[in-house]
Parts: C-alpha cells; structure tokens; sequence
C-alpha cells in the first residue's frame, strides 16, 4: 500500500491504495465518480477518458503511483445535470446517444480537442475521437454534438 | 431540439422535494415512498390496474413494467404512450422497470416488441385507468362521464372548467383497487380490450420528439448503470474462466495467488472458480494470477472458416423448417428459360458491448437480491433460482441498465457469477467481466450458409424461387444452463432439448416477394451441445433476417442483372406480399437520387475510385424498411468505404421521430460495421479475437453520411423500431459494391482481401 496524493475536480485527496490500482478504479471505488466506465482496460476504447493537466488519458491503463501530485478532471468535473458543462448540454440538445456508456470518453476526449482547438473542422473532430468506440453508432450526432459545444462556447465564450 | 418544457428531473424534484435521479436507486426511493407494490416475493397480478400504474397525491403517476430500457430510449416512449392516453404531461410519467417483485413480466425487452406489444397493453392499462378516474369524476362533480374532459390530468365539466378535480385529488394518494381484464402471458397478454383507447389521430404526445429522460444524467456521471450500483459492505468478484471453450476444472493452485493482499475468498463450485477480494482491483490482479488446470476439452470446434461451413453444410440438421411451398419449384425450375444459383456465407458476429457484463448480487438467508442489465428480469430470476436451487420467490432481479444491448449478451451469466460468490462470502459481490471475457463467452450470432436458386422466364422475370439457410439454433436460451449452472452441474431441461437449442424465424429469405412458384427452408443444424462453448449463439439485433437479407437480396440483384434491369425496378415489377414495399422502397430512392439504370455501373470518372449505389429492402413484422448503399471502392487495394446510406422507414405509428432517427443511425452504422470489418475468428480451441484491434468495429473516420425518410401510418399502431433498418444495410452495400465494380462478393465480411479477390477473378475472366 503506497499513500497517493492527487487533485481531483478541483480537490485534494490523499489516499492509501495498492500503487499498481489503475486510475480508473481509485476514481470509481475510491472517490464514487462514476463517469469513468470501464470499457476494455487496454485503451482501445476510450470509456475510462479523464483529463489531466490539459491532456486526456486512458485512466483504466495508468497506474495511480503515476498520478502523485497531478491534477485530474472526470466527467463530474465538467458540470452537473442541473448545471451541465457546454460539452454536456450540447450532447444533451444533440441526443447525442443511445446507452451512453462511450458518453464519457467522448465528451472528455472532445473536451480536450477543444481545449486545443477552438473551432474543429468536421474532420478534426472525427480524427480526434477516431480512438474512441461507441458501438450503438451514434457517431453521426456526437460529432454535431461537439460542432455546437464548439460554437456555443466560442459565442459566449464561457470555458 | 431543446425542450421548451422544464425536464422530468427538475419536475420531481420540485414536486416532491426530493432529487430523485431517473436512476436505479431514483426508482427504489420511488418505490418506497409509495409503498412497495407486493414486497420481496411479489408477483404483481395483471388483472389488478395498481400493479399497473399508481397515481400519487403529487400527480407523479409511477407505471410499472416489466420491460425495460437497453439505451434505445424505448422508456421515453413508453412513457409518450402512457401520458398520452391518460391525458397527462409528459413529465409525471415515472417508470419503475424491470424489477421482477415490482412489475408484470410483459416478455423480455427483444426482437423490436417493446412498443409493438407491451405498447398496447400499457396504453389499455392507462385507458382503464383513465376510465375509472373519469367514473369518479363523473360522481364527485355529479355530470355523466360524457360531459367530462382532462387536460394535464384535471377533470373539468366541458362547459364549466371551473367545476374541476385532478387525478390524484380523485383518488387522494389511494390505490385504484380495481380489477381489470387481462388474458394470456407474456407478449401475448391482452389487457383491457373492453377499453376504448384514444384514436391516434388525436395524438399530441406520441408523435413528438421529446428528448430522451435518461440522456442528461448519463452526460453527467449521474445515471446508475449495473457497473455503477454500490451497496454497502459490497466486495469485488472476478470469474476464472478456462481459456478454451468445453474445458472442465482439474485443479486450482491457491498458493499462486498468496501473495496478492485482500483476497476474501476463492470460490470453487465444481467447474466454476471465482475470486471474491476486498477490492475491485485485487480480484483483478488474483484473477489473472491464480493457477487454474482445466480439461482437454472433450469435443472440438471446427478448426477454421471453411471447416465451419462445410460442417453446417454436411451436417443433418435437427429440425426442417419449411415455411413456404408454393407451387411446384423443381417443375418451374425445369421450364425456365435460364437458371442461376449462388451461395453466401454469413459469419459468426459479437454484439460487442462496449462495457463489459455487470452485475451485484446480495445473497443472504436463502434470500437473493440480484442488480443486471438483463433483457429480461424474470428469465434470469429463474436462472438464478436453479442455479442456487431457491424457489423462484426467494429471488429478486432489479434492472440496471448496462452498456448498449443489441440481443443477448451475458447479463445473465454475469448475475449467476455475483450470485454464486455472493452466497459463497455471504456478502454483497460485485462482479463485472473482464473485456477478453466478454469476447470470448458472449453468445454469438450464429454463422449462416445460404444458397438462392431461381429460374426465370424469356422476360427475365423470376416465377421460381428456392431458397435455403443452414444455421445453428440459440444455444443460449430457456431451459440451457447460463456458464456458471453448467459449471456447477445444471443439466439442459427446457423445450428445446433434447434438439439442440431454439430456432428463431425465416424471414429476409425472399419471403418479401410472392413469387408463383417459392420453396423456403431454413434448416436448423446441432451446434456443440455443451453451453461452456466460446460459439454459443443467440440473439444479435434481428437475428438471422440480416445474413439472410444479405443473400436474398444481393441475389434478386443478380437476377436484375442478368435481366439488364435496373435493380429497383426489378423489385417493384417482382411481385410483393406487401404493398407498402413499394412506397418505401421508392421513397429512399426518390431521396438518394437514384438514377434509373442497370447494374453495374457504365462507366467511372476515376478507374482506381469506383463509385457504386445499391438498394435492399426488408420486412420484419410489419417493419418495411428501404435502403440505398453508395460506395467507394479503391480497386488496387480491395477496400470498400460506404459513403452515404439513405433509409426510407415504415413502422407503422411513430412515437418519437428524433428518437426513431437515432436508432435508424445506429441501425445503418452497427450494419456498416458488420458488412465491412466485422467477422468472429477461431480455432478448434475456441475465439481468438479477444479485443478491439482484432474484433475491429467502425470508427468515426468510417461513418458514412445518413439519410432518413421516415414514413408514419398512424393506422397501423406500432410495428418496432430497434432492428428493422440493420437489415437491408450489407446487401444494400454489397450490391453497390457490384454497381462499382462489377465484381459480386457474396461473403460478409466485404474485407479489402475479399474484394480484391473478386475483382481479380472478374479480370481474369474478361
């Protein structure tokens, strides 16, 4: 057991885990946020995304040990559904999915283009979430989702 | 499409004061607020209208069904269907679902049936309801029912609003206590006939896009799927399975996991080895690490493709199923001015599931309580009951929704491995599979061989059809033992034993068309007996009428070709047993700006970048659907890229367009993915594709663009939505692969290799 100290949406925590426990299960067993899912713990399917100091990353594949001192954003981190993130609300006016498991990889990983990115083409935005699986195929409507997140923060300019 | 009205969540929460998430628990909480409908060993009576619907002294009206939601959004419009006929706002529907002590088993969520059948009856149960509400009405504000008229669930005189009384003032938090009509089971169940419901031309509700309940809570975090339940003192449970399908435990060295801290208990029963740890990560690590010696299994699968379809091919099948013989086809055959044959080969595909089965089980006292993501609650009960050989009512199954279901995967196998650590530690487990482990054990969809003979006459047309599928029965299904009760000695006893397994359905097999002379016969092979096999197979998004598609409709393409006829003007001249085919079929052709012409294509701007459209349709239970493929093929390389496919859509009544676009778009993508990229791969020993980069699946750069023209008969009530469009998608693809080319690729996967294959064959003749 190894005592870890992160920052997670904006908070300290400290906690003593097996330094080998992937991220993703500190995150969900640890600190209950279940916007992480688990998906394939491979990285090949992008539902564990989190954002780390700008960059997102597979959390089912990284060990927390790695994690001391950084500074994580899940999904909760981005809004709620009373006060919903523009990634959030844009998937939400879109209909962006159908069982929503791959939701959260989705909007991480397209928080993170934007992030870079103000203004994706429809290109840029597909290559950006190219590794990320959604098998219900709600391809079409997820990137309309993350086209209008785009427009609506660059119109208010809200982070 | 934002909503102008003020979302469900927000409306509970300011009606009750409580935060009540559309969510697993959002529901237990609901339930004990209105007192729980029959307690743990509940089996709610159809014929009584509470265990249908309540209507509580806030004006939340809780429905209570049996069917549930597999992330198509099918809750939303079942709750269109409810507020509709009883006359209220949307948003004081709240569904309680799938809990097998709470709701009246309607059938299991499959086979696009949710609104088709549990539609109606919850629509009769809402008009009884609303029945009764309008008698008490009648008497409390002393007016004949007739003069009475509702809106948002107020009861007003028609000529006097002011004299008015709600719903849930009428019955004062009470119970209706009232009896109502209901005969038959299941799917089949008639619930108040006697009532009049509304005519659909009257419909306000239905027929909207009301953005989908469950939708802002799973952009959130907020939404409990089956991964996501948590009870207090739960532990982590993780499955040791053998690596080869058919293997029997021979021993377990505990020592090889002596090392890893936080092991509770590692379950042995029979053949099934399970490790229960204190944390999720621990059985993790021990699952992976224990030394487990299992058996040479005792039979083995066929060793490649080709051995697969030779065995399909030489081996007597179980049962016939010979569901058309019109006329006289071999004397037909012997008339016609030319003959064709072809065969086709349909592979074995996986669901694919992005999260991988969950499921938490509390099993104390002789008592079960089980959280799954199971298609149907009241199957696994009876699964869990014999696995753990407890009566049926001492067994509880809750649904939580897991990850997307496209037919059924192993939320039952994963509820029987929670309960049977559970018991072992006498504690809550949570156990969800591993990735490999979803690959490898899911129920496939079976792997079809498929020849169409026709003959046609001096015209071209066709006036003899034969038409045979060879395919394996669900060897998942009622009365086979799920993986851990064949494990733990559980012995097959349902009706489709001794056999082999179930067959399911015919169509797609040209039965869409009403030729003079048709012979169809899908013959049912013995697949492996043992349910411990990697190829199980059951269920996958309209089961068999997707392969067969494939081959019956590229195969009317080939006629069409033979004749010099365009390929949609061969369908509508062929006759139909259905003319609603026609519309549709001219509407996605109308929209897709399909030009009139034969196949293949007379010439292409760029030789290297063929382009190509082809059209399919299809008909599942009423369901029509149309579709047109437009490809690219690159013909140095083989490989095919879909560029656009146009759907036209006829399910009879439409509850929810956006909500049906959705799964057209998944339908048409699933479908896209299927005919390109996806193929189960084995061995003797079982699969070997145990994760995404070697089970590949569409990705975004892949999509093509998605047309849909929806076509709404209200008169024809709901036909089901959730798997009508995948059906035309791989023979819509493989035609235009044609159209482009010339080349015919009558194997699914359309791999680059595959194509390329083809297209040098098509050279070397020429």
């Amino acid at each position: 057991m190894s005592r870890i100290s992160l920052t997670v949406n904006g908070k300290a925590r400290t906690i003593d885990v097996d330094p080998s426990t992937p991220l993703l299960y500190v995150l969900r067993n640890e600190f209950r946020l279940n916007g992480p899912k688990f998906g394939c713990g491979m990285s090949q399917c992008g539902a564990c995304t989190v954002l780390s100091e700008g960059r997102s990353i597979r959390s089912c594949s990284v060990p927390v040990s790695s994690m001391e001192k950084r500074s994580i954003i899940t999904l909760e981190g981005l809004g709620n559904s009373a006060h919903p993130g523009f990634l959030q609300n844009a998937f939400v006016e879109e209909q962006a999915a159908q069982c929503g498991y791959c939701a959260n990889g989705m909007i991480m990983t397209a928080q993170a283009l934007l992030d870079r990115n103000a203004n994706p083409s429809v290109a840029e935005i597909k290559q950006a979430l190219n590794a990320n699986l959604c098998r219900c195929g709600t391809h079409v409507r997820i990137v309309r989702a993350v086209k209008r997140a785009a427009m609506e923060r660059n119109k208010t300019g809200r982070a | 499409m934002a909503s102008a009205t003020i979302s469900r969540r927000d409306f509970v929460k300011n009606a009750t004061g409580l935060v009540i998430g559309f969510s697993l628990f959002g529901q237990q909480l609901r339930a004990a607020e209105l007192g729980e409908q029959s307690g743990f060993n509940g089996s709610p009576l159809p014929t009584q209208l509470d265990s249908w619907l309540v209507i509580g002294s806030d004006g939340i009206i809780t429905v209570f069904t049996s069917k549930v939601d597999l992330g198509t959004g099918v809750l939303t419009a079942l709750s269109q269907v409810m507020a509709e006929e009883l006359d209220v706002s949307f948003e004081r529907i709240h569904m309680i679902t799938g809990d097998t002590s709470q709701t009246i088993d309607q059938s299991q969520t499959s086979g696009s049936r949710t609104l088709h059948k549990a539609g109606p009856q919850l629509r009769q149960a809402a008009a009884a309801g609303k029945h009764e509400l309008l008698k008490l009405a009648a008497v409390r504000l002393d007016v004949p029912a007739e003069k009475l008229a509702v809106d948002d669930g107020v009861v007003s005189v028609v000529d006097n609003p002011s004299t008015n009384i709600s719903y849930w003032k009428l019955l004062g938090g009470k119970r209706f206590d009232v009896a109502i009509t209901a005969t038959g089971t299941a799917a089949e169940m008639k619930v108040a006939p006697e009532i009049s419901p509304k005519n659909a031309k009257d419909y306000k509700i239905v027929g909207a896009s009301i953005p989908r309940i469950d939708l802002p809570a799973k952009f959130t975090g907020e939404f409990t799927y089956s991964q996501d339940v948590r009870i207090p003192g739960m532990l982590h449970g993780r499955v040791v399975r053998p690596e080869h399908s058919l293997a029997r435990l021979v021993s377990v060295d505990e020592n090889s996991i002596k090392d890893i801290p936080g092991i509770v208990k590692i379950v042995k029963e029979e053949h099934f080895v399970g490790i229960v740890a204190a944390t999720e990560w621990s059985a993790i690590r021990a699952s992976q690490a224990l030394k487990a010696a299992w058996s040479e299994p005792e039979a083995k699968l066929p060793a490649s493709r080709d051995d697969l379809y030779s065995y399909l091919k030489e081996t007597k099948p179980f049962k016939e199923q010979l569901v058309a013989n019109r006329g006289d086809f071999d004397a037909a055959l012997s008339r016609s001015s030319r003959v064709f044959e072809a065969t086709y080969h349909w592979p074995f595909h996986m669901h694919g599931m992005i999260g991988p089965s969950c499921a938490v089980a509390d099993v104390r006292d002789g008592k079960a309580t089980v959280w799954a993501g199971s298609q149907g609650t009241h199957r696994t009960r009876k699964a869990v009951a014999d696995l753990l050989r407890l009566p049926e009512n001492n067994v509880r199954i809750i649904y939580a929704e897991g990850s997307g279901c496209y037919g059924r995967l192993c939320a039952d196998d994963v509820a029987e491995d929670a309960a049977l650590m559970s018991r072992a530690v006498n504690k809550p487990v949570r156990v969800q599979w591993m990735r490999h482990e979803e690959h490898a054990w899911e129920p496939k969809g079976s792997a079809q061989l498929m020849t169409a003979r026709a003959g046609v006459d001096p015209r071209g047309n066709i006036t003899a059809w034969d038409f045979m599928d060879r395919y394996f029965p669900y060897t998942a299904g009622p009365g086979i033992p799920l993986l851990a009760s064949t494990q733990t000695g559980l012995k097959p006893n349902g009706p489709g034993f001794p056999g082999n397994g179930y067959e399911y359905g015919t169509t797609g097999s040209g039965d869409l068309y009403a030729f003079e002379n048709q012979r169809i016969n899908c013959p049912v092979i013995p697949w492996i007996q043992n349910a411990m096999s990697h190829l199980r197979t059951c269920n996958l998004r309209a089961p068999g009428a997707v392969g067969r598609t494939f081959a019956s409709e590229s195969f009317i393409d080939e006629v069409a070709f033979h004749a010099g006829v365009d390929p949609v003007q061969f369908r509508l001249r062929s006759p139909r047993n259905q003319q609603r085919t026609s519309e549709v079929l001219l509407a996605a052709a109308k929209q897709a700006g399909w030009v009139e012409r034969p196949s293949p294509a007379p010439a292409q701007t760029n030789p290297d970048k063929c382009v190509g459209r082809g059209a399919a349709m299809s008909d599942r239970d009423g369901a029509i659907v149309a579709a047109v493929a437009e490809v690219e093929v690159e013909k140095s390389t083989g490989k095919v890229t879909v560029t656009r496919v146009t759907v036209a859509h006829d399910c009879g009544l439409i509850a929810n367009p956006d909500g049906l676009k959705n799964q057209i778009e998944g339908n048409v993508v699933q479908g896209v993915s299927r005919s390109l990229l996806e193929e189960v791969q084995f061995d003797e020993n079982g699969v070997t594709n145990m994760d995404w980069s070697s089970y590949k699946t569409i990705r975004f750069e892949d999509i093509p663009e998605i047309d849909i023209v929806l076509i709404d008969r209200p008169e024809l009530g709901f036909l089901g939505a959730g798997e009508a469009s995948i059906i035309p998608v791989p023979s819509a693809i493989a035609n235009a692969v044609f159209d482009a080319t010339g080349a015919r690729v009558r194997d699914i996967p359309l791999t680059p290799e595959r194509v390329l294959r083809a297209l040098q064959k098509l050279e070397s003749r020429t």
